[in-house]
């Protein structure tokens, strides 16, 4: 067993691990973050996908000691300070972009690591993206719409084009 | 104009708040404390006898509790089969034992042999190495064929043969149906595979048992789409538990797609090892695990032939199949090749005969049940396929053939045993190829032509049965269940609604659209109704949601308990108004008098049931709360009509989908968004099924598809773009039989997609000068280039 220490959604987070223990492990048993799902063992799925230092990563592919002093932000830190839905969150709810909503945790932190990089992308680079991210409910027509939407993009303009 | 609420609202889901935020409760966020965990070993060989497990060593490594085998479950129940078929002869079907833990035989790859129970799941992971099996291989059976032309290699060496069943349907047509084959004028015949699917929910399956001592209350936590059935089959059948001291619990549960239907192992398991070990003891499964002990889906190989007479209309229809049962008998496996899949091939056509055969076929694999759509996508791949071959050998219109074969007058009688009540299939042809501007094609098709590309346009039809029914007339049939579902509305003294219904939701959004439903009757804001579901303990018993039949059947049970509580609310109403019964109505919240201005709002009735001190007390009861039980007296049909293009790579093979419009006819519709969300999710689980998902086994039973780096789960970049992709549910001929007048829609895009690009592709390579009849799923690009090499 070893100690680590991170932030997790702004607030220090400390515990005793083994060392094989996942990140999405550790946020999920540990620190009782549920909100990260685990959809696959095989890295295909991007249902466990938070953000490290800022960046997109599978919560399943890096050991939670492997993430030890950095700012880890999971689905549970994505809403507004006042606790409403962010943009993303919004637009997935508006545009019915989740259905059983196991993957949307993963999709929504993939959307807001693609917004960062591309604030206005196309459908076929939304669609690109989200190559890493499975869905077995939407067939992800809905959950384009709603990353675009985000974006600021008239969706119904796009479809219609 | 749009409606902001009840019925045809595109109502925001109020569940997906908690989605969004990582809130959702699903049974693996359930952790119980002094939780043990279980690590089952499986077999890695498809077929062996099982001569010894020597659990010693495991037992006595750091953190395990106990280690479980077969021995331990002697004493028990098999798993249950709900439904029995009975085949040609009038025989039952031969039923194997199915236990628990593999006991003297090993079938299939993944079976469990044996399961270890530790405080941790590492440490239950590491005894189970410890676990010495002693195996004798034994060759087996994998092609259907095969298993059914010998005994050499038997999957059960207690039955007389790999065969469950040969069912005959309508066996009573059969001689006609030979002598209409020897009149044709044409006959086509086609000889396909419907490919092996794994439903792949994203959650997999998590079971969760605790017991308490003191009162030796069971309870079952598990990702279920019916928690109810989970009780009564496991309770009654397997533990010998009564329901009373058994509670199952399905909370968010993340996908369903029919595999999460069944009664599994591992749920009885965890039920009897809380009990066996005092604590409570905790399966999640992985990937891995779901693929080779999740049961599949589909896996039929079939022979269809099509007689027409000189006119072109279809005289008869025969088919032979061979449906894969696995190496066990699944919950509803038996029911799927035969009842919901013989009574489908009339489809949307007045075909006169019909003669449908069914072996049904134990193999060294994977139990193989429903997934979506579960019986009427393979029904309709096969028509659909062997018509539009018809068409191609006969030269004409494949749109033409089937408007003019298709059935106009309503109710309508098929030769295979059921009645449509309603629909009106060139409606929903017209509007699909206006949305797909077919006129436009072969404009289009030179387009691609000039970039080197084939161009294939593709249409379908298809009827689909839901929720199905009547219960009485299916127990005739074989199932050992009824097929009712129920709700209780509980109004409360302030006037909020809970709805407890039987019908589950895993995906569909039932807690927003049931509540838009009693939102509607009553004329009270959605948000006054909470929708509870998921939990034996305070829900009605129901039979769960499958078969896209919950607005049908759950949605009607919550009518007529709405009902209920209206004609009583109005009595109170009466009372309180001081006026007749007869002259009350209720609208938008408010009990009036007929023709006065007299009124009394909804929260003031509700509060007198509560607080009855102006109240007919000698008439009626305080309180409102009512149960309604609603058994429904017909399946419901909903049809359509989809179109696809595809453009093929002719230098790789590779199939694009440019295209895709579907015009389905749901009859009435709750919500619009979640509708179109429904067929979305369908059509993308069809496309992949045509495209690329294939479970497959090699000769040894060896599961090649194992994991999401073998088995092709469709992605975003694989599916069409909004820009040429509608889905429409404009045609609407409701229901004539439920209270809604509606027909279910989970399906429908599974049932109506796979034939439609398969039509596709197929066209487009005969426009390339390949004399290509057909294609089997999926057509991956090496399939397609091997068959345009000829
Ligand atoms: S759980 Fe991390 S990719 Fe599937
Ligand atoms: S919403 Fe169910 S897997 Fe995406």
């Amino acid at each position: 067993m070893a100690q680590v220490t991170m932030t997790v959604n702004g607030k220090a987070a400390t515990g005793d691990i083994e060392g094989r223990t996942l990140l999405s492990a550790f946020l999920r048993e540990t620190l009782n973050l549920t909100g990260t799902h685990v959809g696959c063992d095989t890295s295909q799925c991007g249902a466990c996908v938070v953000h490290v230092d800022g960046e997109a990563v599978k919560a399943c592919t890096i050991l939670a000691a492997e993430a030890a002093g950095t700012e880890v932000t999971t689905i549970e830190g994505m809403a507004n300070a006042d606790g409403s839905l962010n943009v993303i969150q919004q637009a997935f709810q508006d545009h019915h972009g989740l259905q059983c909503g196991f993957c949307t945790p993963g999709m929504v932190m993939s959307a807001a690591a693609l917004l960062k990089e591309n604030p206005k992308p196309s459908e076929a680079e939304v669609r690109d993206y989200l190559e890493g991210n499975i869905c077995r409910c939407t067939g992800y027509h809905n959950i384009v719409k709603a990353i675009m939407a985000a974006s600021g993009q008239d969706v119904a303009a796009v479809a219609a084009e | 104009m749009p409606k902001d609420g009840g019925i045809g609202a595109s109502s925001k889901r109020r569940e997906d708040v908690r989605f969004l935020t990582g809130a959702g409760n699903y049974t693996d966020d359930i952790n119980i404390r002094g939780q043990a965990h279980v690590f089952f070993l499986r077999s890695d060989v498809a077929h062996g006898t099982l001569n010894a497990v020597n659990t010693a060593a495991a037992e006595a490594m750091p953190g395990v509790v106990k280690v479980f085998t077969g021995a331990d479950f002697e004493a028990v129940g098999g798993m249950p089969c709900g439904w029995q078929v009975t085949d040609k002869h009038g025989e039952p079907m031969q039923e194997p034992r199915h236990p628990i833990l593999a006991h003297g035989k090993v079938r299939h790859v993944g079976e469990p042999i044996a399961a270890v129970v530790a405080d941790t799941l590492e440490q239950a992971r590491d005894a189970a190495e410890a676990i010495e099996v002693d195996i004798t291989e034994l060759p087996a059976v994998i092609d259907m064929k095969a298993a059914v032309a010998s005994d050499d290699v038997k999957v059960h060496d207690d039955l007389t043969s790999n065969l469950c069943y040969d069912w005959g349907f309508v066996e009573e047509n059969k001689a006609a149906t030979d002598e209409a084959f020897e009149k044709a004028a044409h006959v086509t015949t086609l000889e396909l595979v419907n490919n092996r699917l794994v439903a792949n929910p994203m959650e997999p399956r998590v079971a969760v048992g605790d017991y308490a001592r003191g009162t030796q209350d069971h309870t079952l936590y598990t990702t279920s789409q019916n928690p109810h059935v989970i009780r009564l089959l496991m309770g009654a059948f397997v533990l010998g538990i009564p329901e009373h001291k058994l509670r199952v619990v399905a909370p968010d549960v993340g996908g369903g797609f029919g595999t999460k239907i069944f009664h599994y192992q591992e749920e009885a398991f965890v039920t009897f090892a809380a009990k066996a070990c005092n604590r409570p003891v905790k399966w999640t499964s992985s990937r891995s695990e779901a693929f080779m002990s999740d049961a599949h889906g589909r896996d039929h190989v079939t022979k269809i032939e099509l007689a027409l007479d000189a006119e072109h209309n279809f005289t008869a229809v025969r088919t032979e199949t061979f449906a894969n049962m696995g190496a066990y008998l699944s919950t509803f496996a038996p029911s799927i090749p035969t009842w919901l899949h013989g009574t489908l091939m009339a489809g949307n056509y007045k075909t006169p005969l019909i003669y449908v055969n069914v072996k049904a076929v134990f193999t060294n694999t994977v139990p193989v049940d429903a997934y979506r759509g579960a019986g009427r996508p393979e029904a309709t791949f096969q028509l659909e396929r062997v018509i539009d071959k018809a068409a191609r050998e006969l030269g004409v219109d494949p749109v033409d053939l089937r408007r003019q074969n298709f059935i106009t007058e309503f109710p309508y009688a098929t030769p295979v045993a059921v009645e449509y009540d309603t629909g009106d299939y060139h409606a929903t042809m017209d509007k699909v190829l206006a949305l797909s501007d077919r006129d436009g094609f072969a404009a289009r098709r030179k387009e691609s032509e000039a970039k080197g590309k084939l161009r294939g346009f593709g249409i379908n039809c298809f009827i689909e049965a839901c929720g199905i029914a009547p219960s009485n007339l299916v127990g005739q049939l074989g199932a050992r269940a009824g097929l009712y579902e129920s709700a209780t509305v509980r109004v409360n003294a302030t006037g909020g609604l809970v709805v407890m219904t039987g019908s589950h939701s895993h995906g569909q959004g039932h807690e927003t659209s049931f509540a838009q439903v009693v939102a509607d009757m009553i004329g009270i804001d959605e948000n006054m109704i909470e929708i509870v579901h998921g939990d034996t303990a305070n829900t009605p018993m129901g039979m769960g949601t499958y078969g896209s039949r919950s607005i049908a059947v759950g949605g009607s049970a919550m009518v007529r308990a709405t009902e209920k509580i209206i004609a009583k609310a109005k009595k109170i109403a009466s009372h309180l108004l001081e006026a007749s019964e007869s002259d009350i109505e209720l609208k938008d919240g408010a009990f009036s008098v007929a023709g006065t201005d007299k009124s009394v709002a909804w929260g003031d009735v509700t509060l007198a049931a509560y607080v009855p001190h102006n109240y007919p007390l000698e008439d009626i009861e305080p309180g409102l709360e009512e149960t309604a039980f609603y058994d429904p007296s017909n399946f419901t049909y909903p049809a359509g009509a989809y179109t696809c293009e595809v453009e093929v790579d002719p230098a790789t093979g590779e199939v694009s989908i440019e295209r895709f419009a579907s015009a389905d006819d749901f009859g009435n519709v709750i919500n619009p968004m979640i509708v179109e969300g429904q067929v979305h999710g369908g059509i993308a689980q069809g496309i992949g099924q045509a495209l690329l998902e294939n479970c497959t086994y090699d000769e040894n039973g060896q599961l090649l598809s194992a994991s999401y780096m073998d088995y092709a789960m469709p992605r975003a970049d694989n599916l069409p773009e909004m820009t040429h992709y509608v889905v429409d549910h404009s045609c609407q001929t409701p229901c004539t039989h439920n209270p809604l007048g509606v027909k279910g829609c989970g399906e429908a895009g599974a049932i109506g997609s796979p034939p439609t690009v398969i039509n596709a592709i197929i066209d487009a390579l005969q426009s390339g000068g390949h004399k290509v009849d057909h294609l089997d799923m999926p057509a991956t690009p090496a399939r397609v280039w091997a068959a345009m090499q000829g």
